[in-house]
């Protein structure tokens, strides 16, 4: 193996630095003894303890898992009907409409996704009586009509990897088209839904703006409790929490990881 | 002997067919991949469709298994019209070029895939695919999954998953195409063992004319989408019905000329580069107007080279320009007078002359009047 010239490795470092300093950081300072974020007071974990009896913070954070959790699910179903559609219908009337509406939610600022969901939602209640005002469903399907968009590409990607023969052969075989879905189709793709899952929970986790636009009283999720009291100054019981959540999603990806590997030498 | 209307698009035999199309056309916007198809196809025949790439063989394959639906025209097995059938109710299975094996199975479970569908109980599943599994020697491997296994290991595979279900016939669209040349060769005496031993009815897809003379009984030439000519192998080597064929089964010479007159069963025709007379037996009932346009077709091996004249009806002069020394023969490449190139294939005997020919060398060529064919396509 070549040996890394020591400014690849200066350069590299200052990279990773620049990307993962502030994480840990954050991190070493959650388990500061002070109750300055900025001054170190010694190893403590008093601030997990606090953050236990923090029912304010608890309550978003669960309520954050809750609709990520139900948004991930509902974006991956939509999502892969979606990426079916595009990749398996061959060219029907409208496609290029239908793809190009299918991802402009990943371009769309974020800014125009709230308002524009607060709006319809606003006009469906007046028209209809439901949603009955904002509430955590409200933000649940904000957060599925824009992670639909990311689980779609993801999918899309793996099923035009797909050999379509392999579909073809179990038609051959008997099977008919919706048995062929759920025993070929379906489990061959299976890792990117797991994929897609994953990065439309973390998604769903942090977003800030379009839950502002469309949460009601009752439902404040946790970017948004974090963001109103570290602008009342910074604790350290968010540190606290921000390395729990650290350590969820990192374990998830891990576990994604070795899943995706673990069935990488069988892919078609 | 020869002729230009041998009996083409003989039915086989006295098989009953399994497979019949008539006039099936598949079309993709502006190409006629599939054009005007009609086909009879025998129970029990190891049948090969033969053509260079990109003349609908793999269409015409898909239109019987059902992934193509005929623009025009009726797909009929064992007598049902099952032109618009989808492929999961036809009796019939496919060996896909890329073995399409179902990469999170395991090899049993592919293999069984099929009969799941069909709804058997798992213990006679369990036998019949142990048993498919023993016909094909895989019964050891029966355990792992697709990736673990050796090409060769692989296309067995599907070979057994295409059998499993005991299809009326078995569509193969170049199995052998991904093995390599030793593997292949054995893996086409093993298929024919195979058709043997199941009686299935095959349909091979291959652009190898060795492949399909070797494993099929019949075979069909394709081209652009239409079939030039139906017969056993042999009948499409000797007797040819057009250039196409002609020159796409073994190498052949061929001879433009026009035909000058007709006695007795042979047909004389004054070749057009060189202007000799040259003379060719053909069928009694078979006869050509004078003043027709034909080609006259040689296979090498039927062709003699020699240093002294032969003598007989049929004689040209050349220069030898080139020699392929292939070891059991010798390929002489020869610039005739009249300035037409033809090939001489001789075996390599040594008591045959003393001196063999050498490049530069001036020779006569012959053959026989039997063992040539007049083509007027
Ligand atoms: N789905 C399709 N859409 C458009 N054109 C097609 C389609 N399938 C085949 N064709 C065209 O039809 C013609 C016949 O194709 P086909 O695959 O049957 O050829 P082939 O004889 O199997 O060739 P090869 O030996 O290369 O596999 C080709 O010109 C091909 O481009
Ligand atoms: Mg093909």
């Amino acid at each position: 193996m070549r040996r890394l010239s020591p400014w690849l490795v200066v350069a590299m470092a200052l990279g990773y630095l620049f990307l993962y300093a502030p994480i840990l950081i954050l991190v070493v300072y959650s388990f500061n003894e002070s109750k300055l974020v900025t001054v170190w007071g010694g190893f403590s974990t008093k601030w997990y303890g606090e953050l236990a009896a923090n029912d304010k913070l608890l309550d978003a954070a669960w309520l954050s898992l809750r609709i990520a959790a139900a948004s991930a699910t509902g974006a991956v179903v939509l999502g892969t009907l979606c990426a079916i559609t595009l990749v398996r219908f061959g060219r029907f009337r409208g496609r290029l409409l239908f793809s190009a509406m299918t991802t402009a939610p990943l371009v769309m600022p974020e800014v125009i996704t709230g308002l524009s969901m607060l709006l319809l939602f606003v006009a469906l209640q007046q028209l209809t009586g439901w949603p009955d005002g904002r509430s955590a469903l409200t933000i649940a399907i904000a957060h599925i009509t824009f992670a639909t968009a990311y689980v779609s590409v993801v999918v899309q990607a793996r099923l035009g990897q797909m050999d379509r023969s392999l579909e073809e052969a179990a038609l051959d075989l008997g099977a008919r088209p919706l048995r062929v879905f759920f025993t070929i189709t379906l489990p061959l793709i299976l890792p990117s839904l797991v994929a897609g899952w994953l990065l439309a929970f973390t998604l769903s986790l942090d977003d800030l703006v379009i839950a502002s636009f469309v949460s009601g009283p009752g439902s404040t999720t946790l970017p948004m409790v974090v963001f109103s009291s570290v602008r009342l100054g910074l604790s350290p019981e968010i540190n606290a929490l921000a390395t729990i959540l650290l350590g969820t999603v990192a374990f998830c990806v891990i576990i994604a990881g070795i899943v995706l590997s673990r069935r990488r030498g069988e892919r078609a | 002997m020869a002729n230009g209307t041998s009996p083409a698009n003989s039915a086989p035999g006295a098989r009953p067919p399994v497979l019949s199309i008539e006039r099936a056309s598949r079309r993709f916007g502006d190409v006629v991949a599939v054009d005007r198809v009609d086909l009879a196809i025998g129970q029990g025949e190891f049948f090969a469709l033969l053509g260079e790439s990109g003349c609908g063989k793999t269409t015409l394959l898909r239109m019987i298994a059902g992934f193509e639906l005929p623009d025009e025209g009726r797909i009929l097995i064992d007598g049902q019209d099952m032109s618009r059938t989808p492929p999961y109710d036809r009796p019939v299975n496919m060996v896909f070029q890329s073995y399409a094996l179902f990469p999170h199975m395991t090899v049993a479970h592919n293999v069984g895939y099929g009969l799941r569908q069909e709804g058997m109980a798992r213990s006679e599943r369990d036998d019949r695919v142990a048993e498919v599994l023993s016909l094909v020697e895989l019964s050891a491997l029966a355990k792992r999954k697709p990736h673990q296994l050796s090409g060769g290991q692989r296309q067995r595979v599907a070979l057994a998953r295409g059998l499993a279900k005991r299809p009326k016939i078995l569509l193969l669209d170049e199995p052998l195409g991904a093995l390599d040349r030793k593997l292949r060769e054995r893996t086409q005496f093993e298929l024919m063992a195979l058709q043997a031993r199941t009686g299935t009815t095959f349909i091979l897809v291959t652009h190898d004319q060795e492949e399909a003379m070797t494993m099929s009984n019949r075979i069909a030439v394709m081209r652009a989408g239409r079939i030039h000519q139906i017969g056993p192998p042999r009948q499409l080597y000797e007797y040819p019905n057009s250039r196409f064929v002609a020159d796409f089964i073994g190498s052949a010479n061929l001879l433009m000329g026009e035909v000058v007159g007709m006695e007795a069963g042979v047909v004389r025709v004054r070749l057009q580069s060189g202007g000799q007379t040259v003379a060719i037996e053909v069928e009694a009932g078979v006869s050509f107007p004078t003043g027709q346009s034909v080609t006259v077709m040689v296979r090498p091996e039927k062709m003699e080279a020699g240093r002294q004249a032969f003598g007989g009806p049929n004689e040209l002069t050349g220069e030898v320009v080139d020699i392929a020394y292939l070891g059991d023969l010798s390929i002489y490449h020869v610039a005739t007078a009249g300035g037409i190139k033809v090939q001489v294939a001789m075996a390599n005997r040594q008591h045959r002359q003393g001196k063999p020919l050498e490049r530069g060398e001036g020779v006569h060529l012959a053959w026989h009047p039997s063992d040539a064919v007049i083509l007027t396509e």
